[in-house]
């Protein structure tokens, strides 16, 4: 098993026939996911990919039965597209786009809890680099062949010092069962809590890596759950020790601006709730090693 | 993206709440013809920087005639205010804002936040105006009181109420200091705010609710559908070379050290800061090129890191998963031919093709130090450093 998806789960791509939709959607065909259609509003009914191309989500829902949806979306649309996509009964949603507005995301969060807990849709982002259960499906735009299918679930914010860590993992013969982004915005769709809560069901998952940063209080609280209801271990990393407070480092949530949101204090924090850190990116690897020899 | 107080202020005046009479003014006799125009006898002429602290840092004067206007403009005007905020540099003072003084009875504290645990806006007051909000949390943290707002509602009307009541705003008062409370809280929605502060809010001996200082900043991920807000921005109160790199999609943050980094993706960036400081140096940059790497991005990225006279090492760390190595090298290649970094460069390369990779890099004339692996490119170019600093 894996979380959120696998070999059968059948994909649609939102912002389909753009150039950047186009690229991605080739590389997750190619990696083997099962990309059934997309969705590019105006041009429904036309061909794409070799895949039927829908005007609307439901559409394309109804047609395909697609579970898990990706977005390509121009950030000025793209809250709107996550919304569509949830409306239309669409079970796991990535979005990938980056520099969607803070007040946008606040309202697709609002808008997301009509929906009972069975029917609600798992965002996964925005500004991120999605999903992969190796050997099975690619639902992001990372390079496949970085990651090894095996026990150890990953989740981070950033999308080259996740495959910084699964590059280093891989070289030392360890494998993922699956990789999620949850993506570098304030507000996401998903948190470091909900993806942990995921991996400690998963029977195919043994120890989680978390990949973290400055600001927010998501990877503290995720420490606290951890403690309270895991018992995987956890192994942490939290970028940004040299990062200078109130400054914004590239992602728009990487900005520290409360007590416990510098990476110093949430590594303190993480340690009091017994994660593993490694102590610097370098040994990422190493330190799950040593975590899975126990 | 931040705003001027008097920017901010203009905007709390049309979102109806009250401020005290002022203007703008860009030389001391503006200043002076302005607090004519304005009418009183005492006049506040304040620094407009990027920057709160000001008055402890100099930038806030008190005058008790026009000519004392004209005075404390010309002494402020074009010299750098430095506070504990701007960092050592200061920031440069290009107008002052004449205001009227005013006969000040309470001093409140009101601020409004995205509240990223509760995914909510966060209404922030205390009774202790005139501090910063860390120090009222450290001083007085009993004052504080929090509202959490639905943003899909809005605020609603008893709970900026319940605000002014607990604040202990006197029963003649409330509906208008709850008024003010709902205007910043149209101001900060209606415009994409992420932070809005009225630090102080007074009330005034003749009892008007006036904003006298205020603070605004901006999500600039929204700026695309705020015209009226992107146009107040004022780079004068950037550094240079962020201004830079942002008019050219690069994320760039000024640092202290004299590691210069050119990576691709913020985590990583973050990380090879972090690695470095491990390996006992000290990062001079935060810089994300992003995920394409393109060789125009990357000329770019060695244009503004080698103008940092700071830089004695350029420490590039690429990680290509969609676009390959082999690309990511010819760019650098390429870039090198461009334009000449006659200092040590560190290179390391990971994800696909990087054997292609380096072997173009190889068989390049370019001069640099191959790392492969993040530990050894930090290592490498606190090594090349320690070599410059002997000699």
């Amino acid at each position: 098993m894996s979380i959120l998806i696998d070999e059968n789960t059948k994909i649609i791509v939102q912002g389909f026939t753009g150039k950047i939709g186009s690229f991605h959607a080739q590389e997750m065909i190619d990696y083997g996911s099962n990309v059934v259609g997309g969705v590019t509003p105006g041009k429904g009914g036309s061909t794409h990919l070799g895949l039927p191309v829908f005007n609307t989500v439901k559409d394309a829902v109804k047609e395909t039965d697609a579970e898990a949806s990706i977005l390509f979306v121009p950030p000025s649309y793209a809250a709107d597209s996550a919304m569509e996509a949830a409306d239309a009964g669409i079970k796991v949603c990535v979005a990938i786009t980056d520099g969607i507005p803070s007040h946008d995301m606040i309202k697709v969060k609002r808008y997301m809890r009509r929906y009972a807990k069975s029917e609600k849709m798992t965002m996964i982002g925005p500004n991120c680099a999605g999903i992969i259960s190796p050997g099975k499906s690619m639902l992001g735009i990372m390079p496949g062949h970085i990651y090894k299918k095996g026990n150890v679930g990953i989740v981070g914010r950033s999308g080259t010092l996740g495959y910084e860590a699964a590059s280093q993992m891989k070289e030392l013969d360890i494998g993922v069962s699956t990789s999620v982004g949850i993506g570098g915005d304030p507000i996401n769709g998903s948190s470091f809590r909900d993806i942990l809560a995921r991996f400690e069901e998963d029977p195919d998952t043994d120890i989680i890596l978390m990949i973290g940063e400055i600001g927010g209080p998501q990877e503290v609280d995720a420490g606290k759950f951890a403690k309270e209801n895991m018992k995987k271990p956890v192994v942490a990393y939290i970028a940004g020790l040299t990062a200078p407070k109130g400054r914004v480092m590239g992602h728009a949530g990487a900005i520290v601006s409360a007590y416990g949101e510098s990476a110093v204090e949430k590594v303190e924090l993480l340690k009091e709730s017994g994660v593993t850190i490694s102590k610097n990116p370098s040994v990422i690897g190493d330190t799950i090693k040593s975590v899975l020899k126990g | 993206m931040d705003i001027h107080e008097y920017q901010a202020k203009k905007i709390l005046s049309d979102f109806g709440i009250g401020i005290p009479r002022g203007g703008i003014a860009y030389s001391p006799e503006n200043a002076e013809y302005k607090a004519k125009e304005i009418g009183g006898s005492r006049w506040v002429v304040k620094a407009q920087v990027h920057s709160g602290a000001r008055g402890k840092a100099g930038g806030i004067i008190v005058c008790n005639d026009a000519l004392e206007v004209a005075r404390a403009a010309d002494k402020l005007l074009g010299k750098k205010l430095i506070t504990n905020q701007t960092g050592p540099s200061g920031k440069i003072i290009n107008r002052v804002y004449i205001e009227e003084a005013s006969d000040i009875e309470r001093e409140l504290y009101l601020g409004l936040v995205f509240d990223r645990g509760s995914e909510c806006i966060m209404v922030v007051a205390s009774t202790e105006g005139g501090m910063s909000v860390e120090e009222i949390s450290n001083k007085k943290p009993e004052t504080i009181i929090r509202s959490k707002i639905e943003a899909a509602v809005g605020i609603q009307e008893f709970q900026a109420r319940e605000i002014a009541f607990n604040l202990g705003v006197e029963t003649g008062l409330i509906s208008r200091t709850a008024e003010v409370i709902e205007g910043c809280y149209r101001a900060f929605s209606e415009l994409d705010a992420t932070m809005v502060e009225v630090n102080p809010l007074v009330i005034t001996k003749d009892k008007h609710v006036l904003a006298l200082d205020c603070k605004m900043s901006f999500d600039n991920n929204a700026l695309f559908r705020r015209n009226d807000v992107a146009e107040l921005r004022d780079k004068s109160q950037e550094n240079p070379s962020e201004v830079y790199a942002s008019d050219r999609g690069l994320n760039y943050v000024g640092l202290d050290g004299n590691i210069g980094n050119i990576i691709n993706g913020a985590g990583l960036a973050m990380a090879s800061m972090d690695m470095i400081k491990s390996a006992g140096g000290e990062p001079a940059n935060f810089l994300d090129i992003g995920g394409g790497a393109t060789p125009e991005k990357i000329v770019k990225a060695f244009k503004l890191v080698s103008s940092d006279e700071k830089v004695k090492v350029i420490l590039v760390n690429i990680f290509a998963g969609i676009n390959r190595c082999d690309w990511v090298a010819e760019g650098i290649v390429q870039a090198l031919q461009t334009i000449k970094i006659d200092m040590p460069l560190v290179i390391r390369l990971a994800g696909t093709n990087v054997e292609k990779g380096n072997k173009i890099l190889k068989e390049s004339n370019i001069n640099y130090i191959e790392a492969h692996s993040l530990k050894q490119a930090a290592s490498r170019a606190v090594e090349a450093l320690k070599k410059i600093e002997v000699k």
